[in-house]
């Protein structure tokens, strides 16, 4: 998740000097934080790291040291290329269907409507269930035979149409894709429309006076002023991807044969079944370099233009 | 607007408000039906309706102390992670010394940190450290990694307010910790309460942390009692729909009474264009 932190109203001189003895309280407020971080966030990814260098089964120390042949090996393996090959298609069906189709829903909640807190409301439920409990539920609605997805395909005439649903190596990535959709998509309506009114109302006054259509408003208006915010949305959507895992284990765990494995799910299935903990460290710093890569060359070329002190600026001392 | 285009409207709402709550609605009466019921009539109310699934998970204990062991992971989480993240926030907002947006920054590319990634050393880690078996396993990372979104949130806040503020205060004699707590933490309660909603959720729905942590049963919370049940009445669809719909419930409850802040609170931090 990334915070765009708004410049402060108020610019904040940093006159310390006058406390004598600053250095007491730094280290007093910031010892927990930092002790807490460095044991339990930044060692383990430098132990991954390290890890990942080895052929280990995770206890003892890791002694067999095989250099870059996790990577190397990694890089040939089937699974992995079809993990990056799933995480590439559900990122594009996310931003290609599941955002647009946000966005189209929070402007309609923008108009007049009666019972829009209510809409709003029910928009946004599923994003307080655990990925867990959406999971489970939605496994009971894809049965084949009590469920609920097969009785309303039949109920509009696709009979045939979606009936294996979690159990065809074809199918089983879209349905992940409509529960993932089912549980977010809210979240995503409700940050458009958060943006949508906090645009002030003499702007689409003006264009509505000057003659602009509906479409026109929307285009060269609204889109252009909610840019920061898709943008922002693209984001947190395709690391969320990038790094999904209670849902598929829940879900499928992985199958019907690796059909809807993740990055994530290869990783567990390798250190915590396998013990090949080496090779699954290996994995887990591919998660972590596409993530910071990605996050970091996106924070670059893509957000820089919206965010005044965007979390990664380096010694912009403000 | 005209007339058709505000019923094209209610109809497109309804519509998706329609495919959100099925789902949901299926599951609370599913738990009143039988299998055949499931299968026969999957739309309409229970014929008879049938409470025993819900009153047997009711009765059991396991459910209720899954539940108590989510609430006091969450509850001792969120107090954690708000504390040590609030002290530290308040030198980065407050205190010029070197080093420290390089720390800062630390913290925060944090933020693109996933759970994932480190969960094979952290349970090597939690193994050497005996923590295996025990709640602070799940607390302590849970505090960790949920540090980095309640400092930046609460550094951005605490910046926001005047300098002036902590000059009088200084010169009424207060000191930092006593100007932390008395001024600066009450003057900040809609930044606490963003990310004690933050760290509520996140702990209340965490899944992977408590499944390599807890081996033990006696430890587990809803998310791995809910996927155990699962496994252990897999053939019985109407019983799961229940245990769901009950592990459902705190969640929604909690929701439905406090949407106004939880929804303020959730975007308010993220992508205010």
């Amino acid at each position: 998740m990334i915070i765009v932190e708004r410049r402060p109203a108020v610019i904040v001189r940093p006159h310390r000097r006058r406390r004598r003895r600053p250095w007491p309280t730094i280290a007093l407020f910031l010892a927990p934080a930092l002790a807490l971080f460095a044991l339990l966030v930044l060692a383990p990814i430098v132990v991954a790291a390290y890890a990942s260098f080895f052929e280990w089964n995770g206890f003892g120390v890791p002694t067999q040291f095989v250099g870059i042949d996790n990577f190397r090996r990694l890089l040939a393996d089937e699974v992995f290329a079809g993990d990056l090959r799933r995480t590439l298609l559900l990122v594009g069906l996310s931003i290609g269907v599941q955002l647009p189709v946000s966005l189209a829903l929070a402007m309609l909640l923008n108009q007049p409507l009666r019972g829009r807190r209510a809409y709003r409301m029910v928009f946004f439920a599923p994003y307080v269930l655990s990925e867990v409990v959406t999971a489970v539920l939605f496994t009971m609605i894809f049965s084949p035979n009590q469920g609920l997805a097969n009785h309303v395909t039949k109920l509009i005439g696709l009979g045939d149409l979606g009936a294996t649903w979690l159990a065809d190596t074809d199918t089983v990535i879209y349905s992940l894709f409509l529960v993932i959709s089912w549980k977010y998509f809210g979240f995503h309506t409700l940050l458009y429309l958060a943006a949508r009114q906090s645009i002030p109302h003499e702007l689409h006054d003006a264009a509505a006076t000057d003659g602009a259509s509906a479409w026109q408003a929307f285009r060269h208006i609204t889109l252009p002023l909610l840019g920061p915010t898709i943008r922002i949305s693209v984001f947190l959507s395709v690391l969320g991807t990038v790094q999904l895992f209670d849902m598929v284990w829940v879900l499928t765990g992985g199958g019907p044969i690796r059909s809807s494995e993740t990055l994530a799910v290869t990783m567990f299935q390798e250190g915590f079944k396998r013990f090949h903990v080496g090779y699954a460290s290996a994995i887990s710093m591919a998660i972590f370099l596409i993530s910071l890569v990605f996050g970091l060359l996106y924070q670059r070329f893509v957000l820089r233009r919206d965010l005044e002190g965007a979390v990664t600026t380096m010694g912009g001392h403000r | 607007m005209n007339r058709g285009s505000r019923v094209a409207l209610h109809l497109v709402s309804i519509l998706v408000g329609a495919t959100i709550v099925v789902p949901i609605v299926f599951g609370v009466l599913g738990g009143f039906k039988d299998n055949g019921q499931l299968f026969t009539n999957p739309f309409g109310l229970p014929d008879p309706w049938l409470p025993g699934n819900y009153l047997d998970i009711l009765g059991s204990g396991a459910f209720w102390r899954q539940a108590g062991n989510s609430l006091g992971i969450a509850i001792a989480t969120t107090v954690l992670v708000v504390g040590i993240g609030a002290m530290a926030a308040y030198i980065f907002a407050r205190y010029a010394f070197p080093g420290r947006e390089l720390l800062f920054t630390t913290f925060a590319i944090g933020l693109m940190f996933p759970f994932a990634v480190a969960i094979l050393p952290l349970f090597v880690l939690l193994r050497e450290l005996g923590l295996l078996g025990n709640p602070l396993g799940v607390i302590l990372p849970q505090v960790a990694f949920g540090l980095p979104v309640t400092i930046v949130i609460l550094r951005g806040f605490f910046r926001g307010i005047p300098p002036e503020v902590e000059e009088s205060a200084t010169l009424d004699g207060a000191g930092p910790v006593r100007f932390f707590w008395r001024i600066l933490l009450p003057m900040s309660r809609p930044a606490l309460g963003t990310v004690s909603v933050l760290a509520v959720v996140g702990s209340w729905n965490n899944y992977l942390l408590p499944l390599i942590v807890f081996n033990d049963s006696r430890w587990w919370t809803l998310p791995l009692g809910v996927q155990q049940f699962q496994s252990q009445y897999s053939a019985d669809t109407a019983r799961i729909l229940a245990y769901v719909t009950l592990a459902m419930l705190p969640a929604l409850l909690c929701y439905a009474f406090a949407e106004r802040q939880l929804v303020s609170g959730l975007t308010s931090g993220i992508g205010k264009g």
